[in-house]
């Protein structure tokens, strides 16, 4: 077993990635597992049927303390956080003066001077710094905790039964979308209703150096044998499990190129709110109409679109695959890409360059697969 | 530790070559299917379709990744293992036996000489492996 590049970083469960036999590798500058030996299409589809267990520890964690949280952390973002109660996480955008998106985030509401903000890993610097630079005066005091604390999501229709065993926290109470500071295994931990799989499911947020105790604890909890039980899950499965859910990928579907609208993201944005970076170029961009709009593709032809493939509207180039891949659970082929407003309708048919073979596709409703409740 | 077959000649894009008379069964080693993960998709040519050596002649996707398949020797198509297209999940399952992928009627016979040999090919993946 090769030992990670020394440039890269590591999360807390590195060494308990290889232990498990996880493929390594570099994912943004992390040293990360893209698959462990049940390979990406079992831990897709068992985190869809049963339960599948995520190390999200680069994620960045940013906290943001005193009496002007809410009113500091609402001019960056674009939902509206004042409109949190205690308890309760929202997914938002910190924006550009140009509405386009420096990341997306969720914004947890601790206390009414206490917001906990969660980035994505190869952003958190550049988000940190966004962040800091706006801190002039406020009372507020910023501190970015991303080495403190892990993160694990454990997702799929199983997760509360394998959870709630190892917690005082009440799991059923807690509504989606909303968490609940307790134990897990003992371990003070901020339990929330979220994930990024399209699956019911919770993301547990502890101090670093009990990453491992929790993570073997979750998967020991979950051991319900081969074909049932819990399994870890790499970075791919997680890729394609949002990618079915119809979630942006930022980098993908979302950066700093890209306006919220533009990405069907109009509903986190709150332009009544008060101002906030970027409010003016959304609104003016909503007034006026976006000229190109995100959709999802399915194949209808043999083929796989991939990433950055070029897109044929009648012979004409009119966007490139911002994620292509199959979809394991739903057994098809599917992506996003950007089309301009008058090719966006559902059924439209399109054309994807698969290294220089024109295969057809048509755009459907997004999300792809929608779990039953 | 990968599966390398004593009887085979392979190429350094992992592809394994099963000589019989002028006909060379091409597919992918047990190496490849492995560094790929779940193969998902294969794509081959049709019978008739000619290739030159070191030629693409299709393509193996799993998951997350598309890898090329080349042709160790040239050659016409005789036949193409048309049951990958529904059943790609064989590649991983049997790489040396049903997930055979096309056989090639040999121009140049004389290029199975350049190949690997098992030991050779089993040193070649440790050296990419480390």
């Amino acid at each position: 077993m090769s030992a990670p590049a020394p440039d890269l970083k590591q999360t807390p469960l590195n060494a308990t990635h290889r232990r498990l036999g996880g493929r390594m590798v570099d994912f943004g500058g992390w040293d990360m597992p893209v698959q462990y030996p049940a390979g990406t299409v079992e831990e897709h589809v068992r985190t869809r049927t049963h339960a599948g267990l995520f190390d999200v520890s680069h994620m960045g964690e940013i906290d943001v303390r005193g009496p002007d949280a809410i009113a500091f952390v609402n001019c960056l973002v674009s939902n509206d956080a004042s409109k949190l109660i205690d308890g309760q996480a929202q997914y938002s955008a910190l924006t550009t003066p140009e509405g386009t998106v420096i990341d997306d985030l969720l914004v947890y509401r601790v206390a009414q001077d206490h917001l906990l903000l969660v980035v994505n890993a190869g952003t958190t610097d550049k988000d940190w710094n966004w962040i800091k630079s706006h801190h002039s005066g406020q009372a507020v005091e910023l501190k970015n905790m991303s080495a403190d604390y892990c993160q694990l999501a454990l997702q799929g229709p199983d997760a509360i039964r394998i959870l709630q065993p190892l917690t005082n926290v009440p799991l059923d109470e807690i509504k989606y979308y909303h968490f609940c500071e307790g134990n897990v295994d003992g371990v003070p931990a901020i339990v929330s209703r979220t994930g990024y799989t399209g699956e019911d499911g919770f993301e547990v947020y502890a101090a670093a150096e009990k990453a491992e105790q929790l993570w073997n604890k979750i998967l020991d909890a979950g051991n319900f044998g081969a074909d049932d039980g819990i399994l870890p899950c790499g970075l791919a499965a997680r890729n394609t499990l949002r990618l079915e859910a119809g979630m942006a990928l930022y980098g993908h579907e979302i950066d700093e190129t890209t306006t919220l609208l533009e990405a069907n993201l109009g509903w986190i944005c709150k332009l009544n709110k008060g101002d906030f970076v970027g409010r003016e170029a959304l609104a003016r961009q909503k007034e006026e109409g976006v000229k190109r709009r995100l959709v999802g593709f399915e194949m209808i032809e043999r083929g796989i679109a991939r990433d950055n493939q070029d897109v044929f509207v009648d012979g004409q180039r009119v966007g490139r695959v911002t994620s292509g891949s199959p979809a394991p659970y739903l057994k098809k082929n599917i992506g996003f890409v950007y089309v301009p407003v008058e090719h966006a309708n559902e059924g439209q048919e399109i054309h994807i360059d698969v290294r220089g073979r024109a295969v057809g596709a048509q755009i459907v409703r997004t999300p792809f697969y929608k779990r039953e409740r | 530790m990968a599966n390398v077959p004593e009887d085979l000649h392979y190429s350094k894009d992992h592809e394994w070559v099963r000589v019989d008379g002028d006909i060379a069964t091409i597919g992918i080693t047990d190496y490849a299917q492995n560094s790929l993960g779940d193969v998902v998709y294969v794509e081959v040519p049709k019978p008739g379709d000619e290739f030159a050596a070191q030629e693409s002649f299709g393509s193996v996707e799993s998951v997350k990744a598309v890898s090329e398949l080349f042709t160790p020797v040239s050659g016409a198509v005789v036949e193409a293992n048309e049951t990958l297209q529904d059943e790609p999940e064989k590649v991983n399952q049997d790489p040396y036996g049903d997930a055979w992928m096309i056989r090639i009627r040999m121009s140049h016979p004389g290029e199975v000489d350049s190949l690997l040999t098992a030991a050779e090919y089993e040193d070649f993946t440790k050296a990419e492996t480390d």
